[in-house]
């Protein structure tokens, strides 16, 4: 019983709530004040970290390095897109979760393909599983729409209370307000003691077997509630921009989002959410510097920060905040990105 | 029946060519264990470069293919010795995430320098046409591809197997501790390989801007297909992917034709399949590490 009892003090004693995390979500809350006029790449920004937030899951806390996570938003997109077309369910708090639901059933099946194998085993089945989907919405066209996406969808209120408008704030809320209610079961599922083994299968799957967690049965879970997440990040993006075109199962779209991942670093959850504001702003910046050769100065932030090395970097960035939190608040408060995945 | 074989030849040829355009990424994996997504990118310097100079510069087609091999090889030393070395011990991701951030900046690097809309190479006129071989129509061009490809794997094969630094090369591949043990220089040998399987791919790229069609989105669009030879055919030797790279060549051309509606569904579901029954590949014989 004492093992128990000090795990879950362990996990409570992890879980609980620092000073920095509060400040940032109230700073999230503020941007929405603050920036009347960008709530649609705000919006942008909360989908795309939410979307970072479930890739963390998987390579941050179970180290599944996955090429094809963009299968998933896809499918949520897509399954939210033909529910609202069709008037199949109206209301977007149940379409959403329904669409969560259905990328949640495909990671559960593939799950069990990914989790067997090695690493480049994994890539290539997770981007392979990526374009395959692809191929098949290109396929079914007159189910998708082809390569000219769903169109004409048009969302119902929210609760039937709050009307979608066209400057994007009903949609900056509703968004702020799914990430959040994700981000607390995310932060109770990994500061659980089922996070803490999906930990230990991350550093070393064979001594996790050896002390009893169930390997590949997390991994499936895991992989599933990724999904899951995934899923909803697509359907937000349906919801909120009222359109789904074959790009969302795009390879650049899971090659971004681990970009975004990686800039803000994993295995600590907030990672994709600073990642996903720090990618769009760079992706503004180049794009305003160049409009058609941005891409350039990604792949150039990609391998820089690889060869600089990703721990470094975080390191540095945290430096000056940690010092200022480290003045007022004590050690205890400071921000660590837990440890980099490799 | 004449179409049919000449569609096995026309995947034939495409299944040669994607060998050459691959055979490099597969030493990168199976001595390195290095995930390289770039190498395609490598392929696309050699086809820009003999597209230039055939184009621009008047040089003959046969004279500016070695060139291309040259020029991507060039490449390929210098990002090796500058770039890949540091990261050989790394974890995956770490690979992973640096060779697409080269896709990318190679991506809109071509797409500045030489625009973004397809390249097309003069070709001789000896290489135009087709020619009737006993009913079958056979392409010169893709008959060219299928000597030259031919060749290459067969002189390929020889240097593996005959020659000293082959061995070597074996040996490294096999257990590169081992190898280092005996006085093997590891690192050189991978450089130099590494170079010569850059230096393939750019011939391969400018082989394959007739066929594949060569635009600055080419490493994104084959990097798929180099990585199914590799991963299909196992990375312990050179049959493997060869075999592997016959097989998706036949597989794809025939799928195009025969089911043009199911696209690259069929390509895909094969790779999956052998994937879970085999992770280590169809050929693969060693253990992955």
């Amino acid at each position: 019983m004492t093992a128990l009892t000090d795990v879950s003090s362990q996990a409570a004693a992890g879980a609980r709530w620092r000073i920095s995390e509060v400040v940032f979500w109230l700073l999230a809350l503020a941007c929405a004040f603050l920036f009347p006029s960008r709530y649609l790449i705000m919006t942008d920004i909360v989908r795309l970290g939410l979307f970072a937030l479930s890739l963390d899951l998987i390579l941050g806390y179970a180290g599944i390095v996955s090429l094809g996570h963009a299968a998933f938003f896809g499918v949520g997109a897509y399954s939210a897109g033909l529910l609202a077309l069709h008037g199949i369910i109206n209301e977007p708090v149940i379409a959403l979760v329904a669409a969560g639901l259905v990328a949640a059933v495909l990671g559960f099946l593939t799950s069990f393909l990914v989790i067997r194998g090695v690493d480049l085993t994994r890539l290539m089945v997770t981007l392979g599983i990526a374009l395959l989907l692809e191929a098949l919405a290109e396929r079914f066209s007159d189910v998708t729409g082809g390569s000219d996406g769903l169109q004409g969808i048009e969302m119902q209120p929210i609760l039937g209370l709050f009307a979608f408008d066209m400057f994007g704030k009903t949609g900056f809320f509703y968004s702020l307000i799914v990430l959040f209610i994700l981000f607390l079961l995310a932060r109770r599922i990994v500061y659980s003691p089922f996070g803490l083994s999906l930990r230990a299968i991350r550093n070393n799957p064979l001594r996790a077997a050896a002390i009893g967690v169930p390997v590949n049965r997390r991994l499936v879970a895991v992989y599933t509630l990724a999904a899951f997440y995934a899923g909803i990040a697509g359907a937000l993006f349906t919801q909120t921009s009222a359109l789904a075109s074959l790009d969302v199962f795009a390879f650049e779209r899971s090659a971004d989002l681990m970009l975004v991942l990686v800039i803000g670093g994993t295995g600590y959850l907030y990672g994709g959410l600073i990642g996903a504001v720090v990618f769009k702003m760079l992706q503004e910046f180049f794009q305003s510097l160049t409009p058609q050769y941005w891409l350039f100065w990604i792949g150039l932030v990609l391998v820089v920060i690889v060869l600089v090395g990703r721990a470094r970097i975080h390191r540095s960035v945290l430096f000056v905040p940690n010092l200022i939190i480290r003045q007022f608040v004590g050690r205890k408060a400071v921000v660590v990105p837990e440890s980099d995945a490799s | 029946m004449a179409s049919v074989l000449t569609n096995l030849f026309d995947g034939v040829a495409y299944g040669m060519l994607l060998f050459v355009l691959a055979c490099g990424l597969a030493v990168t994996l199976g001595l390195m264990n290095f995930v390289n997504l770039a190498h395609g990118a490598f392929a696309m310097a050699g086809g820009y470069i003999c597209a230039v100079l055939v184009n621009n510069s008047g040089w003959p087609f046969f004279a500016a293919l070695p060139l291309a091999f040259a020029g991507s090889a060039a490449i390929g030393i210098v990002l090796e010795r500058a770039l890949y070395r540091h990261l050989y011990m790394r974890g995956h991701l770490d690979q992973v995430l640096f060779s697409i951030g080269l896709v990318f900046m190679s991506v809109a690097a071509v797409d500045y320098v030489m625009g973004s809309s397809r390249v097309f190479i003069k070709l001789p006129a000896a290489l135009e046409g087709q020619i009737d071989l006993f009913g079958v129509g056979i392409g010169r061009y893709r008959l060219m591809i299928v000597v030259i490809c031919g060749l290459l794997t067969l002189a390929l094969q020889l240097i593996l197997a005959k020659t000293r630094f082959g061995s070597r090369l074996r040996a490294a591949v096999d257990d590169p501790r081992a190898a280092i043990g005996l006085g093997i220089n590891v690192p050189q040998v991978f450089a130099f390989t590494f170079a010569f399987g850059c230096g393939l791919a750019g011939l391969g790229g400018a082989l394959s801007a007739e066929i594949l069609g060569l635009d600055p989105y080419f490493p994104l669009k084959f990097m798929i297909y180099f990585l199914i030879v590799v991963t299909v055919g196992g990375s312990s030797s050179i049959t493997g992917p060869f075999l592997a790279s016959l097989l998706l060549g036949i597989a794809d051309v025939a799928g195009k034709y025969y089911v043009p509606k199911m696209g690259p569904f069929v390509i895909y579901t094969v790779m999956i399949v052998i994937l879970i029954w085999r992770p280590n590949g169809l050929f693969g014989r060693t253990a992955a590490r």
